[in-house]
């Protein structure tokens, strides 16, 4: 039960920042250049996640699972850290914050930039909405797949993941504008740790390892890597104060 | 040709991303995971060990590249 709501909690959170993402990138085109194009490209590149999906699931039956969770779980253990290296260095002031709302006026300003064909189709708003909706796509049907096929519980991450794109979505519709008031990078910190920390468990697993107090040493190395992430960003912030003391950047 | 070379370039970014010894960092620590666990050693510190150093040693490049 309790690694059921850990698993529901971190495919929600993960699925809902790549959903956060494609929403700012559908929305700036949307607005600006049209509706029609723009959702057909959401259509087809929904479409295409369906196939891989399709494709991917049944094949990762096949894989032996202690070979299953070293590949998946070295995987998100790379992608893990990555958004736990830079949530850090975020925090900490070391890096800009990732601003949905200037994302969102850059993609605006481009689109409203590009040159329109004289045909009905908008290839500009398809292409563009295709494009961030398969990539940010892509990245949550990893997620889904990998926490799903790990666990033997597809069905409980497809749910999560299907709630946090029905949540986004249905916040980004009722703001009509960008998804500036979600705190990305306090999101982003805190999958970045759940990320990290299943992916030290199941390749540990995978390589052979037995992990003390079994399936209860996930709730082990969340805490350990918290405690090693909380000291790093203290610490960075006392170093970049010392450097640059509040006003000097004025 | 195209598609190829951004469906490699997906997968780099996706297990690389901007920092390739982190990734060269934790296949090693993989490897010796697996290769104690081999020998009989169950070495369950060694993979939260790595990645707490690593992650310390990222940062500390990124900040001072900043600095």
């Amino acid at each position: 039960m309790r690694s059921d709501l850990l698993l529901f909690a971190t495919t929600f959170l993960a699925s809902a920042v790549e959903a956060v993402e494609a929403l700012t990138i559908v929305l700036a085109v949307g607005v600006v250049r049209g509706w029609r194009s723009t959702l057909v490209g959401v259509g087809a590149a929904t479409l295409v996640l369906a196939g891989i999906v399709a494709v991917l699931g049944p094949a990762l039956r096949l894989i032996p699972i202690g070979t299953l969770r070293f590949v998946v779980g070295a995987l998100l253990l790379a992608f893990g850290l990555q958004w736990l290296r830079k949530a850090i260095l975020r925090s900490s002031g070391y890096k800009p914050l990732h601003d949905e709302a200037s994302a969102f006026r850059r993609e605006r300003e481009q689109a409203g930039a590009a040159a329109r064909g004289s045909s009905r189709m908008d290839w500009y708003s398809f292409t563009v909405a295709f494009k961030g909706v398969l990539l940010e796509g892509l990245e949550v049907v990893f997620i889904v797949v990998t926490f799903g096929a790990t666990q033997g519980r597809i069905g409980l991450a497809a749910a999560a993941a299907a709630a946090a794109v029905v949540v986004v979505v249905g916040v980004g519709v009722f703001v009509r504008g960008p998804l500036e008031r979600v705190p990305e990078n306090t999101i982003k910190y805190a999958v970045g740790l759940l990320l990290t920390s299943f992916g030290i468990f199941w390749s540990g697993e995978g390589a052979g390892v037995v992990w003390p107090g079994s399936d209860l040493a996930i709730l082990g190395i969340v805490a350990f890597l918290g405690l090693v992430s909380f000291a790093l960003t203290r610490r960075l912030r006392r170093q970049r104060l010392a450097v640059r003391p509040l006003g000097a950047e004025a | 040709m195209r598609y190829l070379r951004s469906f490699l370039a997906f997968w780099w970014n996706f297990i690389v991303g901007d920092d390739w010894r982190v990734a060269v960092g934790l296949a090693v620590a993989l490897g010796l995971t697996a290769l104690l666990a081999h020998h009989g050693v169950n070495a369950w510190w060694l993979l939260p060990a790595a990645v707490a150093v690593l992650l310390w040693d990222a940062i500390r490049r990124e900040a001072r590249g900043v600095d």
